[in-house]
């Protein structure tokens, strides 16, 4: 068996379980609140935490378009951008796969096989992960370049009926 | 040698209670998830207790020697005069109901910003002072010492309560935090803690025209340059007069609405409806700020800004009061007004002078909402509309926590709304994120400073979420709301969360609609922007400007 057919076979269980590694980043009383509450409009962080996992895992296994790699990236590292996290926090969960694939793996041979046998396959994975994770540092920075941004303008905006008044041009979105 | 952590180490997972109870898990002041103390001068200039320098980021609040005794006296002055705080204080089952229904539990996951958590940080002192169980078991009753970390912890989620009142729709005994958020502000208000946002805005509507510190001469030279922007965009000069007496009604509107766009197109908007009508109004340069940023710190500096309104109505001899579209300034006009400041037994009853409506939720405190008066107006047949003029809008609508909430507004601006726009341009959002279980915009009740942007945008995350989610699925491009705090503070929250949804006042819309008798051909909106079968036009002009 190759490694990707069975990340292929295991891609619920995977994807389940680095989202729920993802959730455990946040304190106990919300973890069971994120795993527990499943509308989407109630629950917006788990919501779009798991698709933008899903998405991720997709781009793991298959290639994909880079700017819908970066829009997975994008949605649970906005969230994070903003939350209690240092931007080693915010970007960490990228690499959490790596474990979540070999625990698998070990769960799913219990022995029969030994996992050196993917150590290859393993090698390449994790190096596409490690990719995937200097990609979610562009996006982090971004977000945060985004963010200051938004608070120029803000600050601008503020007496942005004044300054339209006195002719200067200043955008109103 | 540093360790080098692994991911896992850095992310700090934990699926296990945590080691410490949240009574000793102290908050972490990051930069942009706190609001700024207030500066002295502001403290000074409003007479309130203890003026001093001092930092949120500092070990030392620089308290005063005998804080303890003064929130102690305070707590138990505030439990024997305001019946909820009791209340509020012992009838808490723990059900849990409320707990994850705030927007800043939602969008930050801190625990301690779960409603029966954040009440807790102050049911805690009240067990320990005022109950023998908390006296005698101590922390097994749920009760703890005041310590000045525990006045930081309340600043820190006092601060994050915008009292928006959703956990009170969801909770059985319709516990309202925005109550106890109020009443504990207050207490810490009374050691000298307070934010420079609110208490800027507050000295300045103290001192001046409004929040934002205008002169009357330049808001009157503000409302003068909408006129002739009217007249510029639709050839119609809306005429307004300023402190007139004898007017039949007073016009009174946020600040937000004469200073910041796109507020400011919403002012557009009352001028040519009430030039429409002939109406028969005044705008004060004295109560000419709807907003209450007093309501925020304390009754007493609510109350304080609050009789401008009915000492203005009264030396101006108007007959009744119309607002224009404010969420908070609603709440307090409905819900304390006639106690603080009234009876406003001056004025009389507010009447349509239209469509002869009696505006008989108004009997008490005599003022109506430019959305009852232009549903009315629209009902009765009054206004000639052309929704086609905003067929460019394809809206959805964010009801305001105040309007809604705190007084029952959910259909008027709808009913507005669908008689200015095509059929079919209207979306709602999800039911579990509006009416009466709106989420808040995440910067109410003196949240706007641009130092708090983070927490903002965390609060205001499960609102983008069901924008962005009717953006995706039915285009729509336009969020409408009927207050001026979420007018200022959507564009940057959009901005971040749901790109490309522009902020629209319904009264905006009601300007861009009206058809007036002999009016000039209108090509643009009141933003200058093409209307629908006018892009061309609109291209060819810019090209022979360039």
């Amino acid at each position: 068996m190759k490694l990707i057919d069975f990340l292929r076979e295991h891609e619920a269980a995977i994807v389940q379980r680095w989202c729920d590694l993802i959730f455990g980043t946040y304190a106990p009383e919300t973890v069971q609140f994120l795993k527990r509450v499943k509308n989407r409009f109630d629950n917006p962080v788990a919501y779009q935490t798991n698709e933008g996992v899903k998405g991720l895992y997709r781009a793991l296994i298959d290639d994909m378009e880079a700017d819908q790699l970066n829009n997975c990236l994008d949605e649970i590292i906005r969230i994070r951008a903003i939350q209690d996290f240092s931007a080693a926090q915010a970007v960490a969960f990228i690499f959490l796969i790596k474990n979540v694939v070999r625990e698998q793996l070990r769960e799913h041979f219990k022995g029969e096989v030994r996992i050196d046998q993917f150590s290859q396959e393993l090698f390449d994975f994790d190096c596409r992960i490690d990719g995937l994770a200097l990609l979610g540092f562009n996006v982090y920075m971004n977000r945060r370049e985004k963010l200051h941004k938004i608070r120029l303008e803000e600050v601008k905006s503020k007496v942005s009926g004044l300054l339209r008044k006195t002719g200067m041009s200043i955008d109103y979105h | 040698m540093a360790k080098i952590p692994t991911p896992e180490e850095v992310s700090n997972i934990s699926f296990q209670p945590p080691a410490k109870g949240w009574m000793d898990t102290k908050p972490e002041f990051k930069e942009g998830c706190y609001c700024n103390a207030a500066s002295p001068k502001w403290v000074e200039w409003l007479e309130y207790p203890f003026p001093r320098n001092w930092s949120v980021r500092d070990a030392d609040w620089k308290l005063p020697p005998n804080w303890k005794e003064i929130i102690l006296e305070g707590f138990e002055d505030r439990l024997g005069r305001f019946r909820t705080l009791k209340l509020f204080m012992d009838i808490c089952v723990r059900c849990g109901a409320c707990s994850d229904k705030c927007q800043f539990f939602i969008g930050s996951g801190d625990p301690k910003n779960m409603p029966v958590l954040r009440a807790e940080l102050m049911r805690s002192i009240y067990r320990r002072y005022f109950t023998t169980a908390g006296k005698v078991l101590g922390k097994l009753a749920g009760a703890r010492p005041l310590t000045e970390d525990v006045i930081k912890e309340w600043y820190y989620y006092l601060y994050q309560c915008s009292e928006c009142r959703r956990c009170s729709v969801f909770c059985p005994y319709g516990i309202d935090m925005a109550d106890l958020t109020i009443l504990g502000r207050e207490m810490l208000s009374s050691i000298g803690l307070n934010i420079e946002w609110t208490m800027a805005s507050v000295g300045s509507c103290y001192e001046t025209v409004g929040h934002i510190g205008a002169t009357p001469q330049a808001y009157k030279d503000m409302i003068d340059f909408f006129a002739e922007e009217n007249e510029r965009v639709t050839g119609i000069y809306t005429n307004v007069t300023y402190n007139r007496k004898g007017a039949e009604i007073l016009f009174i509107v946020p600040s937000g609405d004469y200073f910041a766009d796109p507020g400011t197109f919403n002012y557009m908007g009352y001028l040519l409806l009430f030039e429409y009508l002939g109406l028969d109004y005044t705008i004060s340069t004295y109560a000419a700020e709807g907003g209450n940023f007093g309501y925020f710190m304390s009754h007493e500096m609510g109350k304080r800004l609050n009789a401008k309104f009915y000492e203005e109505a009264k030396r101006l001899g108007v007959k009744w009061i119309l607002g224009g579209e404010c969420g908070h300034m609603w709440r307090v006009c409905n819900q304390y007004m006639s106690t603080w400041n009234g009876p406003a037994d001056f004025l009389e009853e507010p009447v349509s002078p239209i469509t002869g409506t009696k505006f008989e939720n108004a009997k008490n405190h005599k003022m109506v909402h430019i959305s009852e008066f232009t549903a009315d107006l629209i009902k009765h047949g009054k206004l000639k509309l052309d929704p086609s003029r905003n067929a460019h809008i394809k809206l959805t609508y964010h009801d305001s926590c105040n309007p809604s909430r705190g007084m029952g507004l959910f259909e008027e601006p709808r009913y507005i709304i669908k008689n200015v726009v095509p059929e079919g341009n209207f979306i709602e959002m999800p039911p579990n994120t509006i009416r009466e279980k709106t989420f808040c915009c995440g910067s109410g009740s003196g949240f706007n400073g641009d130092e708090y942007l983070e927490m903002r945008f965390r609060g205001g995350f499960p609102r983008a979420n069901a924008v962005r989610y009717v953006r995706d699925k039915y285009g729509v491009n336009h969020l409408a709301c009927i207050c001026a705090i979420d007018r200022a503070v959507f564009p940057p929250l959009m901005d971040y969360w749901v790109p490309g949804m522009d902020v629209i006042g319904v009264s905006e819309m009601v300007g861009n609609a009206l058809v007036f008798p002999n009016e000039m051909e209108r090509t643009t909106d009141l933003r200058d922007r093409p209307l629908v079968g006018y892009e061309e036009a609109e291209e060819e002009e810019g090209g022979e400007t360039e």
